[in-house]
């Protein structure tokens, strides 16, 4: 059974359809990419899994909880985490409160020093850097933090969107190699990208998006050979 | 010399109680992004809920204090639901009008119900004056400084070292992420209306303890000098607030003492004329860079 199922997903803004009827799933261990240009709906179909929007029509049910019905805040507690487009860190807090409002639902300290440990871990800089405020880390370094905030709630699934944006090439690719480390030690990945190339090579599955409705779908592996994507967005 | 000193202390004194006041303007600006005018009638509202529960009821004191505390809280969030809430995505110039059509209400509300004849007070407060030298400092001067600390002293604890105070700084930075962060942005905003109505209860009851007189309008006036406190110490930055109240008080005492009683109203506004001109950012404020 997947863990997280999008069921015939229709979202508008005002009367403007951005999303018509989109069904897809991941399941437990996978790493998704929903790839796709911009304006294609990949960061509203994100919105809409963590109940920043709600859709017209259509279901997210997630391990057998109806996510359209819920308030976001209530989201993290069961397991998803979303690392929002542009970071949205807090820019004008410390990167060791910002880690520790990742942690807000959660209720057992030293549960939560464990976890802290291990983000620090995985992310050195960010305890080097640990009472610096945030909004002046650099912006891989707020990637980072991003990511290290997300999995401060400790989730089963992440949601990123556009973890690439605005990055130098050498930071893109840490962060993706960072991404199949999330993914290697058991957490399932959501992952949108315009960075088709560098998505795709991490991804078990692939969506391709285009102006709300899935156009193509299957193995990454077999995308990246399939010549229409090749040619819409791997510039081949 | 003596008198310097005894401005300075009558300074201080109205200047804790716009502190109290601004504390509550700087935190919804901080986190609703609005001026919510209607706050200074909040004290009002806590000047005539002392009144009917001491006078009327025949509360004991310490707990007519307390109930009037929760009375302007719930208050603070009842008006933030009903009124604020619904106009979260409306244009800034809605949510103004909205505040002031709110204010307007509480005062007619008060006018309905007590009538416009200013209604006597007994002072609450029974502490006698201290001498330090040839100073006297009276007992509601000392009650008032000792009440602000301690609200100060509790208010910056609670925002820096709590859950809630944390997700309060969360929820005034970015709603959406502090949501994704799960933090109940709603509760968060009724916590904060309800700490800063809290605070302007407290500041209206020590306000009548000094005036000793209760009238519709008693609001009105601190009120709108605390929003000068407020910008003066950069709106949004709460040792701003603290520190622009007591700054104002001075300003208005002196003014006051040395210059004329007359102007020192216009004095104390043209302080908020200068700051837009010279730093409209205030004392503590920051200059927001906005990263692309």
């Amino acid at each position: 059974m997947a863990m997280l199922t999008i069921n015939n997903l229709e979202v508008y803004y005002g009367v403007i359809q951005a999303i018509k009827g989109i069904s897809f799933e991941v399941n437990e261990g996978e790493v998704i990419a929903l790839i796709g240009a911009n304006g294609a709906g990949k960061t509203t179909i994100l919105h809409t899994i963590t109940g920043l929007i709600s859709p017209k029509a259509g279901s997210v049910e997630f391990e057998g909880h109806d996510l359209t019905k819920m308030p976001a805040h209530n989201i993290v507690s069961l397991g998803m985490a979303h690392v929002p487009e542009g970071r949205r860190i807090f820019q004008e807090l410390s990167v060791f409160e910002n880690l520790k409002l990742g942690a807000y639902t959660r209720k057992d300290k030293n549960e939560i020093s464990e976890t802290l440990e291990k983000v620090y871990l995985r992310f050195p800089r960010l305890k080097e850097r640990k009472n610096q405020i945030a909004g002046t880390l650099s912006g891989g370094e707020q990637q980072m933090l991003a990511m290290g905030r997300a999995l401060m709630s400790h989730p089963k699934i992440i949601l990123m969107d556009e973890p690439s944006m605005g990055l130098s090439p050498l930071f893109v690719s840490e962060i993706f190699d960072i991404i199949k480390e999330i993914s290697d030690n058991g957490t399932t990945v959501l992952l949108v990208e315009q960075n088709a190339k560098k998505a795709l090579s991490i991804a078990d599955r692939a969506y391709v998006l285009e102006t709300g409705k899935i156009v193509l779908e299957g193995d990454a592996e077999e995308m990246m050979n399939n010549d229409s994507v090749k040619k819409a967005y791997l510039g081949e | 010399m003596g008198s310097i000193l005894e401005q300075l202390i009558n300074g201080l004194r109205s200047g804790s109680i716009y502190a109290l006041i601004a504390l509550g303007y700087t935190m919804v600006y901080g986190i609703a992004k609005m001026i919510n005018f209607a706050h200074g009638d909040i004290i009002m509202v806590g000047a005539y809920a002392l009144y009917v529960l001491i006078a009327l009821l025949k509360v004991p004191v310490m707990a007519a204090v307390f109930l009037t505390i929760i009375i302007c809280s719930v208050l603070g969030i009842i008006i933030e639901k009903v009124a604020y809430k619904p106009l979260r995505k409306a244009p800034a110039l809605s949510v103004l009008i909205t505040a002031i059509g709110v204010s307007f209400f509480l005062q007619s509300l008060a006018l309905l119900i007590f009538k416009p004849n200013p209604i006597a007070f007994k002072s609450i407060i029974n502490v006698n004056s201290i001498r330090i030298g040839d100073i006297t400092i009276s007992g509601v001067s000392l009650v008032t400084f000792i009440i602000t600390f301690i609200c100060m002293v509790s208010l910056t604890y609670f925002i820096n070292k709590t859950k809630t105070g944390a997700a309060m700084k969360a929820v005034s930075e970015d709603k959406a992420a502090a949501e994704l962060m799960g933090i109940n942005v709603n509760r968060t905003i009724s916590i904060t209306f309800a700490i800063g109505s809290g605070l302007a209860a407290v500041a209206g009851i020590l306000f009548v303890c000094q005036y000793q007189s209760i009238q519709p309008t008693l609001g009105a006036l601190p009120g709108i000098k605390a929003f000068v406190a407020a910008v003066l110490g950069g709106i949004g930055s709460i040792p701003g607030a603290m520190i622009g109240g007591l700054v104002l008080g001075l300003i208005e005492s002196i003014s006051k003492a040395y210059i004329s009683s007359q102007l020192s109203d216009a004095i104390v506004f043209g302080v908020l004329v200068v700051v837009l001109l010279v730093k409209p950012s205030g004392l503590l404020g920051k200059n927001r860079i906005e990263k692309v």
